[in-house]
């Protein structure tokens, strides 16, 4: 069938509109109503758009998810953070594959099924998982890949595949006052009209809340510069991004605390006076659209969303979804604006700040999802509530996304100020030798210093907890991540693109036996490039796990090395393999000596 | 009085609102840099012109110059720093500085000679990166291309044509032009385009001109980078172009 024919462009881009702004999201709904996005469907898109083709291009051809050529009827993706690796991913993907007598990164013959890898999907409490068609399925086992296999194999459409595939518990393994305490929709939006919102502010200021992102700006400084800051209209963004690999603590708050999430965004339209929220969703977290449109729309017609907010004259307000799609770049705020414009995810010259010019150059608070129901909370129940939990400098609960060497992952509401120790003890991890906290561009901490805090002051987290025991290899753990930052480098500045990858290719080098001390000093000098002048965090950050681990973890390392002085990239023998291949020689005399 | 700030202890006047880059460059001072170029708005992502701003790093064509501060670029760490980008730039395109036309008169060359880099010195990707010869004035060479954007900004904000994108990302972001079949042929790009001039590289070269100077005669076989004047504005008279 010719795509024309089950592809309505003009009805997606009416949806949408008509608004190149919009463009990520067109693009999502072309390829999951065509599978693909192809070529002379941009120039069409470009047409009704009145956009240049090229700037169309450059958008579908930058995120993971879109693709110009088939992947069939069935796209298997497994999630590829090291957690999922530890729990078996690679053997049951290999099982999975000779199931289906397919190959990875290879359409099957008969063009319906593809497999291949993706970055963390943000369910390591649930490794080894995989994505079909943008859906998430947890808790791999081969029981279950011999189930998917049957139902591929029997052509069955996703619709009708068993409901409990599909199914993600939330694993909230230790509740808080966000995750275990009942809230009444409404509650925090009563609390600030009957208070005002300057008050509110004053309270948002005093609860000491800090962003929940990781960097822990504080929130009252955000809202209040915004809110002074001149512009035709205010946004609110909430940044549901969550790709930091081993996070999904905002899985967790959006699935079962989306009014909590969403009355944080009401309350801060209302202080910073705006009229439009946007939720930018992670394109992994595709399954969770559907729910949250409901809890949006029952909002509306409970008065909390809409026009004149529980009866309010001129408090209007309301919240549209954007979806991601597949780029760990977009949680950086600045290159998220740019994806909700429909342009690639790459990072702004700063300043100028959002809270002053972000989305459409309006000024524009970005927060967190936790920062957001946080906030709620605080509207509810008031500044000196929060600030009386935590540490003086990182008041509140934090969320934290358990996952790896332990007995019960999940997700853990703790106040600031615990020591990792303590966490290490609630999650059943006896045999904890390392714990990557806040994920790759987070810090390694070795057991020697399991009596550090979560806290701002000590170990500032987006929430990540990723635990390693003894029999772990943090060599391959850090060669995991720098995979990941190379495949996740935006590719604007010449540090990050080139460097990232220089890493990758270093630590490949090492794992296949042929480094030396020269490369260690050589990744540490690409490290200090990459902190000095990068864009942005990605870049500053995508050599912490090489570095900490080397540091921390020397042995893994120098039980790679060949020499300890130098041994050159070139491969000489390798080099040959060409000229062995043409004259179909491998005789002694077609190879040359490495050493 | 105008304001000043300090750049390697020299003392720098500007007007408000110009970023550290463009006081340098009227000043008269150096600083070295592949994306930017003064017609065009900053971009920011080569990071050659990284400088110290009063101890914190920063790039020197999008940071504003402010009262009183303190600028160190001609530091030995800096330039140690810059050769490494420069590098960087080396082996992750396929730069063969002897067989190319625009050797002598290249920027990426001029810069590296400028920051003594003698090797590539990080091992080469050597990538596959399409030519496309299709145009009949004009031959994009993506093995030269280090994504600086300026054939970008050029044809979309001064030609008005978005002939040029950045397609991909990380290390497999590409030049990309504005034609379903890809070929420049295929575009609106013409010669006479600012795009057409503006490459720093020998990426967008015009054909059949590329050795009417022979190479040891060429801008920057007589002139170190560093002690030209500044790129003038004015269209055709520029530099290290075309």
């Amino acid at each position: 069938m010719p795509e024309q024919d089950v592809c309505d462009l003009p009805g997606i881009v009416a949806r949408w509109h008509r608004d190149p702004a919009n463009l990520v999201q067109i693009l999502r709904d072309i390829q999951e109503a065509c599978g693909t996005i192809p070529s002379d469907t941009i120039d069409r898109l470009a047409a009704l758009l009145d956009v240049p083709r090229v700037r169309i291009e450059s958008t579908a051809s930058f995120y993971a998810f879109f693709r110009a050529e088939s992947h069939g009827a069935y796209e298997i993706l497994f999630s590829d953070n090291v957690i999922d690796r530890m729990a078996g991913k690679e053997t049951l993907k290999q099982y999975f594959c000779e199931r289906l007598w397919l190959e990875p990164r290879k359409l099957s013959e008969d063009g319906l099924v593809y497999v291949d890898d993706t970055a963390d999907i943000g369910l390591a409490d649930q490794a080894p998982a995989l994505l079909v068609n943008g859906y998430a399925i947890p808790s791999l086992d081969q029981a279950r890949l011999d189930l998917v296999a049957e139902l591929i194999r029997a052509k069955k459409p996703l619709a009708e595949w068993p409901p409990m595939l599909f199914e993600v518990p939330d694993n909230v393994r230790k509740p808080g006052p966000l995750t275990g305490e009942a809230f009444a929709p409404g509650a925090a939006l009563r609390a600030l009209i009957a208070r005002g919102a300057e008050a509110t502010l004053a309270d948002v200021d005093l609860a000491n809340l800090r962003g929940r992102g990781g960097a822990g700006f504080k929130t009252a400084t955000k809202w209040a510069s915004c809110r002074k800051a001149e512009g035709e209209s205010h946004y609110v963004v909430c940044n549901a991004d969550e790709g930091e690999p081993g996070t999904f603590k905002d899985r967790v708050l959006l699935a079962s605390h989306a009014d909590l999430v969403f009355e944080g965004m009401t309350v801060c339209a209302r202080v910073i006076g705006a009229r439009q929220g946007l939720l930018y969703l992670r394109g992994e977290y595709r399954n969770l659209l559907e729910k949250l449109k409901s809890v949006l729309a029952r909002r509306r017609d409970a008065g909390l969303l809409g026009q004149n907010i529980l009866g309010e004259q001129g408090f209007d307000f309301d919240i549209e979804i954007h979806l991601g799609a597949g780029a760990y770049i977009c949680g950086e705020e600045s290159a998220l604006i740019e994806s909700l414009e429909g342009k690639p995810g790459k990072p702004r010259n700063r300043p100028p700040f959002p809270d002053r010019c972000g989305y459409r150059n309006q000024p524009t608070v970005v927060n967190n999802v936790e920062t957001f129901a946080s906030a709620a909370k605080i509207a509810e129940r008031g500044g000196a509530w929060f600030a009386a939990m935590g540490t003086p400098q990182s008041a509140g609960t934090k969320l934290v996304s358990i996952s790896g060497d332990c007995r019960r992952p999940g997700v853990y509401e703790v106040p600031f100020g615990v020591t990792v120790r303590q966490i290490l003890i609630d999650c059943g991890a006896e045999d904890a030798h390392a714990v990557q906290v806040s994920g790759p561009s987070g810090t390694c901490i070795s057991f020697r210093e399991f009596d550090r805090r979560i806290a701002f002051e000590d170990l500032a987290t987006a929430g990540a907890f990723m635990v390693f025991s003894r029999e772990r290899d943090m060599f391959e753990v850090a060669r995991n991540f720098t995979h990941f930052f190379a495949h996740e480098s935006c590719g604007f500045c010449t540090p990050c693109r080139v460097g990232t990858t220089l890493l990758k290719n270093t630590m490949d080098k090492l794992a296949a036996g042929k480094g030396s001390a020269y490369d260690m000093n050589e990744m540490k000098h690409i490290m200090h490039i990459l902190r000095g002048m990068a864009h942005c965090g990605l870049g500053h950050t995508a050599a912490n796990p090489v570095v900490q681990t080397m540091e921390k973890f020397p042995d893994a390392y120098e039980r790679r090395l060949k020499r300890l002085d130098f041994e050159p990239a070139f491969d000489l023998d390798g080099a040959l393999a060409t000229a062995r291949l043409i004259t179909g020689r491998d005789d002694e005399w077609a190879h040359l000596a490495n050493e | 009085m105008s304001k000043t700030f300090t750049l390697d202890g020299k003392v720098i006047p500007f007007e408000e609102g110009e970023t550290i880059m463009e006081a340098a460059t009227a000043a008269g001072v150096y600083i070295p840099h592949l994306c930017h170029h003064p017609e065009f708005k900053p971009h920011g992502s080569c990071k050659l012109c990284t400088v110290s701003i009063g101890g914190r790093l920063g790039a020197a064509c999008t940071n504003r110059a402010e009262e009183g501060m303190k600028v160190e670029s001609e530091t030995e760490a800096l330039n140690a720093d810059r050769r490494s980008l420069v590098q960087m730039l080396f082996v992750e395109g396929n730069h063969v500085c002897p067989s190319c036309e625009k050797s002598g008169n290249c920027q990426l060359q001029a810069v590296g000679y400028h920051l003594g880099m003698l090797t590539p010195h990080f091992p080469h990707f050597y990538p596959a990166r399409d030519v496309d010869a299709s145009h009949p004035d004009m031959l994009l060479e993506r093995n030269r291309c280090i994504l600086c954007e300026l054939c970008v900004r050029a044809s979309r904000d001064v030609d008005g044509k978005n002939v040029f994108g950045i397609g991909g990302r990380g290390i497999r972001a590409r030049l990309i032009v504005n034609a379903a079949t890809g070929r420049l042929a295929d575009t609106d790009f013409s010669v006479t385009d600012r795009a057409a001039e503006v490459c720093p590289t020998g990426a967008i070269i015009r054909k059949r001109y590329g050795f009417t100077v022979p190479i040891g005669k060429r801008l920057y076989d007589r002139h170190s980078i560093a002690e030209l004047p500044p790129l003038p504005a004015k269209r055709g008279e520029g530099r290290g172009e075309g």
